[in-house]
């Protein structure tokens, strides 16, 4: 059976032209980057050379700003905990929004239980940040906000750099995890007017076991890993030369692939939300114009998520999604809880997120798969009327 | 994911419904009987897939019983049927038994008056 491969968000396939590039870091130049012979030297140079391509991506001031990582998680526990213990002086507050990713949230948790005062922003039905209810928020104590740039499970774009400015008001640094934008929206982290920005190489055709953050010149921050002292003594470890190597080719790529790709993509993420909201009583979840171009996020009235990601994936088709039934707390999606969604509207919730395996060909058959799904679950379902 | 059962009676002589939607799973058991076997059982359920496996093995395995040895039925017998379940989804397979037992129970309360 042919499948179709529709949760990008969860992981990508290592993009082949990458793995070329980085293979030689495995085996042939496997040196460590801190031995100064010219085996390790040759890693190191590696490692230096994916530091630009990233700062290029992104374009940082130097590649200076960039400190690699073993992931997002890395990144925005980096990101947060470095900075609110570096910069205790000004102040003890730290602000997310409602629908961050649980490794921004989890952190801030965690200062709170050691005195920091941790609140969320609350969203509108799309997921867009309450701009008013961030300025009556963000004080002179307020050390790190944290707004995603656009959202892995409605892919709901923010406002990045309007949320910059009322930021930098009041209050001291705005982290953004890019994770699920890095590679779908161009970022400029000197136009958008941000401090520290979270990055995945995975998420970009890149190997696992890498990510990034950049942290703009000038701000401060501590290691919470201490070790060896690499990566300019903040985070701690060997580099994963491959990941890193690989990390940075494909942002190069990304970089030149992203607008041909994005049109492609659009395309059939517009074609999927037009065929599957005419099923009955089914809803685009998330912003319907400011989305990420491979996004398309639905919920189905009286059915559970779990079972549609079973059900289609015996059609061969792999999808995500936010139901309690699928995480391990058993607890329905935050981020669809703070759309407004009620428990049992979560419960029914399924994510498509399309990458470069996908066209316009499959859109029948996944179309057509999801109907025959939502039909025979309902037929299944006590609440349907 | 072929679940066996799936449907109403109409005019059952027991039904039973446990769970609800806002935790996630809601299941519906109607059973027919004939004295005091179970002759025909069918569910509905909203809920993952294991709450659809477990129900549809509940069914399975109180078709034909009496109802005394239906009601002995337990969570473990359901969750061993299926060759197990994650921890998380125990609940699933109690819940299923108790669908089962609730439909059981109103038989018997029916029968009384």
């Amino acid at each position: 059976m042919d499948t179709i491969y529709l949760d990008h968000a969860s992981a990508m396939p290592l993009d082949p032209k990458v793995f070329e590039f980085a293979k030689k870091y495995l085996r042939d130049s496997f040196g460590n980057p801190s031995s100064l012979y010219n085996l390790g030297q040759d890693a190191k140079e590696a490692v230096d050379e994916s530091r630009k391509k990233i700062a290029d991506f992104i374009n940082a001031e130097s590649e200076k700003t960039i400190i690699f990582t073993g992931s997002a998680t890395e990144s925005n526990n980096l990101a947060i905990r470095g900075a609110a213990y570096r910069n205790l002086k000004d102040g003890k507050e730290v602000l997310a929004s409602a629908i961050e990713h649980i490794s921004v949230i989890n952190p801030m948790k965690d200062l709170q239980k050691n005195g920091w005062t941790f609140n969320t922003i609350p969203v509108d039905n799309y997921g867009v940040v309450d701009i008013d209810s961030l300025k009556k928020m963000i004080n002179s104590n307020t050390v790190v906000t944290s707004v995603m740039y656009a959202n892995n499970e409605i892919g709901t774009i923010q406002p990045i750099s309007e949320i910059s400015k009322i930021v930098h008001e009041k209050g001291h640094f705005l982290h953004v995890d890019a994770t699920a934008a890095a590679g779908r929206v161009p970022i400029d982290v000197q136009k958008d007017g941000i401090d520290l920005l979270t990055l995945s190489s995975n998420d970009l055709y890149g190997p696992r076991g890498a990510g990034a953050l950049y942290f703009k010149p000038g701000v401060k921050i501590q290691s919470i890993i201490p070790g060896g002292g690499q990566e300019r003594g903040m985070r701690s470890g060997t580099e994963n030369v491959f990941a890193i190597a690989g990390m940075g080719k494909a942002a190069s790529i990304a970089k030149k692939e992203m607008k041909d790709g994005n049109n492609r993509l659009t395309k059939i993420r517009d074609k999927l939300i037009e065929d599957i909201t005419k099923i009955d009583e089914s809803y685009l979840t998330g912003h319907p114009k400011n989305r990420l171009p491979h996004h398309a996020s639905f919920r189905f009235s009286h059915i559970e998520g779990e079972s549609i990601l079973l059900n289609m994936d015996m059609y061969g088709i792999q999808v995500a999604t936010g139901s309690a039934c699928s995480s391990k707390t058993l607890e329905p999606s935050h981020v669809l809880i703070a759309i407004g969604l009620k428990h049992e509207e979560a419960h029914g919730s399924m994510v498509m997120t399309l990458g470069r395996s996908n066209n316009m060909d499959q859109i029948p058959k996944i179309v057509k798969s999801v109907k025959e799904t939502v039909q025979r679950l309902r037929k299944l379902s006590p609440l349907t009327k | 994911m072929n679940p066996r059962n799936v449907g109403v009676i109409e005019n059952p002589d027991g039904y039973g419904k446990v769970g609800n939607p806002v935790c996630g799973d809601l299941m519906e058991m109607y059973i027919k009987v004939e004295n005091d076997i179970i002759t025909d059982i069918k569910f509905k359920t909203f809920g993952c897939g294991s709450a659809i496996a477990t129900s549809s093995m509940v069914t399975e395995l109180a078709i034909g019983k009496h109802i005394d040895e239906a009601l002995k039925i337990t969570r473990g017998d359901v969750a061993d049927e299926l060759d197990g379940l994650p921890p998380q989804k125990m609940h699933c397979s109690n819940l299923a038994a108790d669908a089962l037992h609730a439909a059981i129970n109103d038989y018997k309360n029916k029968k009384k008056k």
